[in-house]
């Protein structure tokens, strides 16, 4: 009986969370906003299409590289409408057709869409079938008509097909079955009816195909061979000429096909220009006349002048981008190019067949941050002196979209936070006394002012303008998006790293972008053509320096996917995005250890594990060598080998034996390995605990009054593995070979601590571990349902610790270290229900104590997370429940887990493309910070068992101080009324 | 004769099936067949299992056991690497090879002979626990095909092991006749800081445990069950009896409190009586709560704030609220009666 005072604090908490049994966290509507904060992206543009003809309101079609298809304000750069599609279904192409469709062409070929321009309803879809895999080309001819009909010419699957505008209906199309023929371009000369097809077959020939547009029969089929082979880029020059260059990138062929009849040109590059330095490639462009091949060191622009001969026109060193071609008037074509210098870009928009002139020639201060511009498209306006104006679209190396006209920027999108790889959250500086922030804090008057309305608020009494005026008080409560550390550790920094390379610092409050900043080890260079960002770490957290060290993130990029490729780490400060530091490593780097140690600065030890399994240590001071030799033998590893199913787990052995190596450099060895049978098992899942997690109590006290010690160990590691049927499409596979096995697997002695077979169930396994439990997700394909699980493992080393004389007079073992190496004595308790929904991502809520009840944050289908509270999931629940354990807070059990609606916590938003969930916590107790990042961003707080440790935002001081009056008047008037009675009572 | 016969016949048959285990000195472990997955049987907690000394003996015994049935069992080989050694055979596994109707393959009956440590050997180990080092073993990962795809490999501080002699303990998880991994180290704990203690005995004592998957509990699939439940519940919505304390217990404290007031009344009667007979009041505490009530009611209006008006004492007691009060009002009215007396 006595442990429980214990556990008074874990108990009272408990009681908390248990007074209600469903405690739904549901806002009400005027709360929306408060905070939380939605922002709405769409990935870097693929492709752009204007549509500024004949509509009230300009806008710009885009597809994205996050498959999104999306109608934008030309204005303001707002979104009209947004489609996202499939990861699978990934854009060919768009067009608008017939001036007020968009069709877009997408799957490889396979699907065609139309979707209402204005507001984005799809009207038809069509799928297109063909005999092989190919190229998809999407053509749509502004004139040709079949029977009235508009026609979309579209290249797929080796197959071409001629498509209806209205209703999507295939009205002819033709096979091209030759094995290896290869579509480049289909071409429509404008006011004939030919259709042509050119393209390579076999590498070394060119093939013409002349085509009826009106029924799809084959015109003429020419072919010539070229000896030395193509390289697979072509720039179409005219209607009836293209130019190509051969396999060696150094003669350049002018292939013209006039009439029918197919003709070479070539020209060696080296009698253009002196000096060609390295084999060149065709920038694919379709401007009339005039194509660009870049070389190593040279852009050059390459005019043909009739008979394919050629002339250069320019040379130049600059980053050169040409945009799409644009009608002008008739026979004139615009387009236009866009060169850096320096800070700036020039844009020029020049007339295809005059070089020389230009009509607009503008020059833009550009961001560093942005890095190069990677798409140009263009468009014109008629400007109100009745003459051509022009605007721009472009496209960054970060992702951001930008819109030039007259010389500015007019809106810019920061579409790299589409694609989010990595996050992690930074603390905000600490207020200083010299910089007042209390100035915010307007006079008594406001504030009372403030309050009143707030009463009428709560008294109902407000009309809609107050309730209007109360909404915008508290949207723009600077409080909340101050720059400085807050009591209760709301404000924050997540620092963001994107696919682009870009990390932002974005501030808790409203979500704004603090900083952001293009690692420069990230910027494509001539040394490293595909750099990719790795992850985001906390390199230094200072605690005890917080007034006079800023805290810095390790961001570690990697030119390429190998494993081996060159390394390079960064440190950025977070407070205001400065590149500290920057280190090219001679390793590779597989594996980044965050290692529980910090040195006098608080720089956090990390080990990075090479390709060769040697472990590198970081930071290279002798600090940290020193603290790293004291810990050497606690050091352990796991690494998973997916591919061929082998975890293994490493410790450090000895200084590397290798001569060049430094100090720093530790041989590693294996102590471990789980070999899983490739027959019989597939890893498709592997979860740790987080590392900075808090446990507040080991025990747990149960119904009768006993204790259970719950088994909490950083080692564990969850593996899930299927049958290698079951891990193919939904459906391949019948119940009875599929399966699903669990495994717990203590990291450093490799013991395989539970496993359990879960048949007829498949992938895919979306798991989170916490504490001293795991929740998996999974589909049965016996029930058809999604089925979630739950594992909770309890310690009994520790069961017969529940004498109260043993904890009085010291003789447990609670506090006693724990070595791995020991035979664990666990127990675990496990059970399965029903989820209706298939999942996307799965996380779990995190607070500064870890005293606060849990939720699973479930990222649904829908793209909408959910809260679900860890009670749903507790394997002690029972059909009949006692009473005791009633009390103590136990559901019925129910065979599948409840769906409340209200407790959605995106409640009516979606964070499209939804792909990772994180929690954070704040310094308050009972409060977690929860950010949702996919194409969409989502940031909200949550308290899972509700602000039981402070007032809420919109608590009424004045209704209070209102209370405590009027209860002060009411004691003195019953106080003198009292009094008076009894005088005449004594009197009677 | 022909009973003689019989009997004969017994007790050779009967010595013949002694004779395997009382023979020789069997390392074999006994494991319980629930270690072999009774599939689907709900899994108690693996038994420990039988601790056999392997006596250091050279020819390892299960020659003669491979001679009986050589057609399903098999072997496979344990070895060893001290720190970063390269590995070397240290003993056997022997199993039964069992041929389930539905193709699948389990192995039984496992049993285990180690060899015992060369004087190389033990100088080796000697440094491991020296340099508290790691002791490092292996088994392939296929017992048909040795090693299969890969060995499956297990470590253990070397100094976890001494105790009286050297325990040692495998788990060994099987998927089929896969190895999936070995779990080695000592059957009890090992307490850190470890120290250095070299054993008393060369020899290992060595417990094997088999282990294959559990079957996961089914979801729950019970519609039927709640709607039958919600018609027993609409039918008999029977509260649990309750005890009769828990019934009454609003009476009878009250209850309590009044006699108790008439007891110590009663106890101040004597010295009442002794002080002063003049005051009549006096005469209405002899007579105990419900006439003192009585008595009070023409001289004393209480005024009570729960309903602010003036309560003439007494009235019907007719619900607990009443009651209570009426207790309050009780206690207070004879207190002060009794103040008053003594005053």
């Amino acid at each position: 009986m006595a442990i429980r005072s214990f556990f008074a604090p874990f108990l009272f908490f408990a009681l908390c969370s248990y007074s209600s049994l469903t405690p739904v966290l549901s806002l009400y509507e005027d709360q929306v906003g408060l905070m939380d904060w939605h922002q709405q992206y769409i990935g870097k543009v693929k492709q752009a299409v204007f549509s500024t003809q004949k509509t009230g309101r300009r806008r710009v079609i885009v597809s994205t590289e996050e498959n999104v298809i999306a109608s934008l304000d030309l204005r303001h750069g707002e979104i009209f409408w947004r489609h996202l599609l499939g990861s699978n279904d990934v854009i060919d192409g768009i067009d608008i057709g017939l001036g007020k469709y968009v069709i877009t062409l997408s799957s490889g070929g396979s699907v065609l869409r139309s979707w209402n321009l204005p507001d984005g309803q799809m009207m038809w879809e069509s799928s297109l079938q063909g005999p092989k895999h190919s190229k998809s080309l999407l053509l749509v001819p502004t004139n040709l008509k079949i029977e009235k009909d508009n026609v979309i010419v579209v290249f797929s699957n080796g197959r071409l097909h001629a498509v209806s505008c209205i209703d999507g209906e295939v009205l002819w199309n033709k096979d091209f079955e030759a094995e290896s023929f290869e579509a480049l371009q289909v071409i429509q000369p404008p006011g004939s009816d030919l259709i042509y097809v050119v393209g390579f077959a076999a590498s070394s020939q060119f093939e013409m195909y002349q085509i009826n547009a009106r029924n799809g029969e084959l015109l003429k089929h020419e072919r010539a061979t070229f000896s030395s082979g193509f390289l697979r880029e072509v720039s179409l020059v005219s209607s009836e000429t293209v130019v190509a260059l051969d396999s060696t990138g150094s003669i350049l062929l002018t292939i013209s096909f006039q009439n029918g009849e197919i003709s070479f040109q070539q020209t060696p590059i080296s009698s253009l220009v002196e000096d060609p330095s390295g084999p060149a490639v065709i920038i694919p462009s379709s401007v009339p006349g005039i194509f660009a091949i870049k070389t190593n060191a040279f852009t050059i622009f390459i005019r043909v002048i009739g008979e394919g001969k050629l002339e250069v026109v320019e040379k130049t060193n600059h980053e050169t981008t040409v945009s799409n071609v644009l009608p002008i008037s008739e026979g004139q074509q615009a387009f236009a190019l866009v060169q850096h210098a320096g800070s700036e870009i020039h844009l020029a928009v020049k007339i295809a067949h005059d070089w020389d002139g230009n009509l607009l020639k503008e020059s833009i201060k550009m961001d560093q941050q942005r890095g190069l511009v990677h798409k140009v498209f263009i468009n014109n306006y008629i400007r109100t002196d009745r003459s051509h104006g022009f605007r721009v679209l472009i496209v960054m190396e970060d992702h951001s979209l930008l819109l030039l006209q007259q010389g500015a920027i007019v809106w810019s999108r920061e579409d790299g936070l589409a694609s989010v790889i990595d996050v992690t959250a930074s603390e905000l500086p600490v207020e200083r006394d010299g910089v007042s922030v209390a100035k915010v804090e307007h006079n008594l008057f406001e504030w009372l002012k403030g309050h009143m309305l707030k009463l009428k608020g709560t008294l109902m009494l407000a009309s809609p303008e107050d309730v209007a005026a109360i909404q915008s008080m508290r949207l723009k409560s600077s409080e909340k998006s101050k720059m400085t550390r807050d009591h209760n550790g709301f404000r924050k920094l997540l620092v963001v790293l994107t696919r682009a390379g870009k990390l932002f610092a974005l501030h808790t409050g409203d979500g704004r972008i603090v900083w952001s900043h293009f690692l420069q080890s990230l910027h494509k260079s001539g040394t490293c053509q595909s750099p990719i960002g790795l992850n985001l770490y906390q390199w230094q957290v200072p605690h005890h320096h917080a007034m006079d060290e800023n805290p810095s993130v390790l961001v570690i990029s990697r030119c390429g996917p190998s494993s081996d490729a060159p390394v390079v780490l960064s440190f950025v400060d977070t407070y205001t995005g400065k590149e500290l530091n920057s280190l090219s490593l001679v390793h590779g780097v597989v594996q980044v250890i965050p290692l529980p140690y910090t040195d006098s600065t608080e720089q956090r030890l990390h080990l990075l594990i090479d390709s060769d399994k040697h472990a590198h240590l970081y930071p290279t001071t002798s600090e940290a060598l020193r603290i790293f030799k004291r810990e050497f033998s606690n050091i352990y590893w796991y690494s998973v080998e997916d591919h061929n199913g082998i975890i293994k787990g490493h410790a450090l052995k000895c200084k590397c034996t290798d001569e060049a190596a430094d100090e720093f450099c530790f041989d590693t060895r294996d102590l471990w390995s789980v070999v899983f049978p490739s027959e019989s098992g597939k890893i498709i899942a592997t979860v740790t605990r987080k590392l900075n997690e808090v446990v507040h109590t080991q025990a747990k006290v149960i119904a009768d009054q006993d204790v259970m010690y719950k088994y909490i160990s950083r080692n564990l590691l969850f593996v899930a593995t299927v049958a290698p049927k079951g891990s193919g499409e939904i459906g391949s596979v019948t119940p009875e070979e599929s399966w699903l096995v669990a495994y717990l697997i203590d990291t450093v002695t490799g013991r395989i601590l539970h496993r359990v077979t879960h048949h007829g169930a498949r992938g895919p396994v979306h798991a989170v571990f916490s504490e001293n439990w795991i929740v998996y997700h999974y589909f049965n394909l016996r029930a058809h349902r999604y089925e979630m699980s739950v594992i909770e493992i309890y310690d009994q080393s520790r069961a017969d610790n529940k004498d109260v004389w043993k904890l009085v007079l010291g003789k447990h073992n609670l506090s006693s270290p724990i070595s791995l190496f020991s035979r664990p004595e666990v127990i675990t308790k496990s059970q399965s229900y029903f989820f209706t929904h298939s999942v996307k991502a799965i996380a779990v809520t995190s607070t500064a104590k870890g005293i606060t009840s849990k939720q699973l944050l479930v990222g649904t289908i829908g793209d909408q997370v959910l809260a679900l509270d860890k009670r749903f999931l507790d394997p002690r629940r029972s059909v009949n429940p006692t009473q005791a354990e009633k009390e103590e807070g136990i559901i019925p059990l129910t065979d599948s887990l409840p769906i409340i609606p209200q407790s959605y916590v995106t409640h009516a938003l979606r964070v499209e493309g939804l792909r990772g969930i994180i929690t954070v916590p704040a310094k308050l107790e009972s409060t977690t910070l929860v950010f949702a990042h996919g194409v969409d961003l989502f940031f909200t707080q949550l308290a899972p068992s509700r602000t039981y440790d402070s007032l809420t935002e919109d608590f009424s001081y004045a209704l209070l101080l209102l209370t405590i009056v009027a209860l002060v008047a009411a004691i003195f008037v019953t106080w003198r009324l009292s009094e008076r009675k009894e005088l005449q009572d004594k009197w009677r | 004769m022909r009973s003689v016969k019989v009997i004969v016949s017994f007790v050779f048959t009967l010595s013949l099936l002694s004779f395997p285990s009382s023979g020789f000195q069997s390392d074999e472990l006994l494991v319980d067949d629930e270690e072999f997955g009774l599939e689907g049987s709900p899994q108690p907690r693996s038994p420990e299992p039988i601790p056999t000394r392997s006596p250091p003996v050279t020819a390892p015994t299960r020659k003669r056991h491979s001679d009986l049935d050589s057609d399903s069992k098999i072997q496979f080989s344990l070895e060893h690497a001290f720190g970063d050694s390269d590995f070397s055979p240290a003993g056997t596994f022997s199993a039964r090879l069992k041929t389930w109707s539905h193709g699948g393959q389990t192995l039984t009956k496992l049993r285990f002979s180690r060899n015992s440590f060369t004087d190389e050997d033990k100088e080796k180990f000697k440094n491991l626990l020296e340099s508290d080092d790691f002791y490092r073993i292996r088994i392939p990962s296929n017992v048909l095909s040795p090693p299969g795809r890969d060995f499956v490999i297990s470590s253990v501080k070397a100094r976890c092991l001494p105790r009286e002699g050297l325990d040692e303990h495998f788990v060994i998880h099987m998927e089929g006749v896969n190895v999936l991994a070995v779990n080695y180290g000592s059957p009890g704990s090992c307490p850190y800081p470890r120290n250095l203690k070299l054993p008393a005995k060369w020899s290992f004592s060595s417990h094997t445990v088999l282990k294959n998957s559990e079957q996961a509990p089914r979801a729950p699939v019970f519609t039927e069950e709640i709607l039958g439940g919600e018609n027993a519940e609409g039918e008999v919505v029977q509260p649990p009896e309750r005890s009769f304390w828990a019934k009454y217990w609003m009476y009878l404290i009250p209850l309590g409190l009044i006699v108790m007031n008439a007891i110590t009344q009663a106890m101040n009667m004597p010295e009442e009586q002794a002080t002063g007979q003049g005051q009549p009041s006096a005469g209405a505490v002899q007579r105990g709560p419900s006439s003192a009530a009585q008595i009070g009611r023409e001289s004393v209006n209480v005024f009570f704030p729960v309903n602010g008006s003036y309560l003439v004492w007494p009235r019907p007691l007719n619900t607990e609220i009443n009651l209570c009060i009426k207790i309050l009002e009780l206690k207070y009215f004879v207190g002060s009666r009794i103040s008053e007396v003594k005053l």
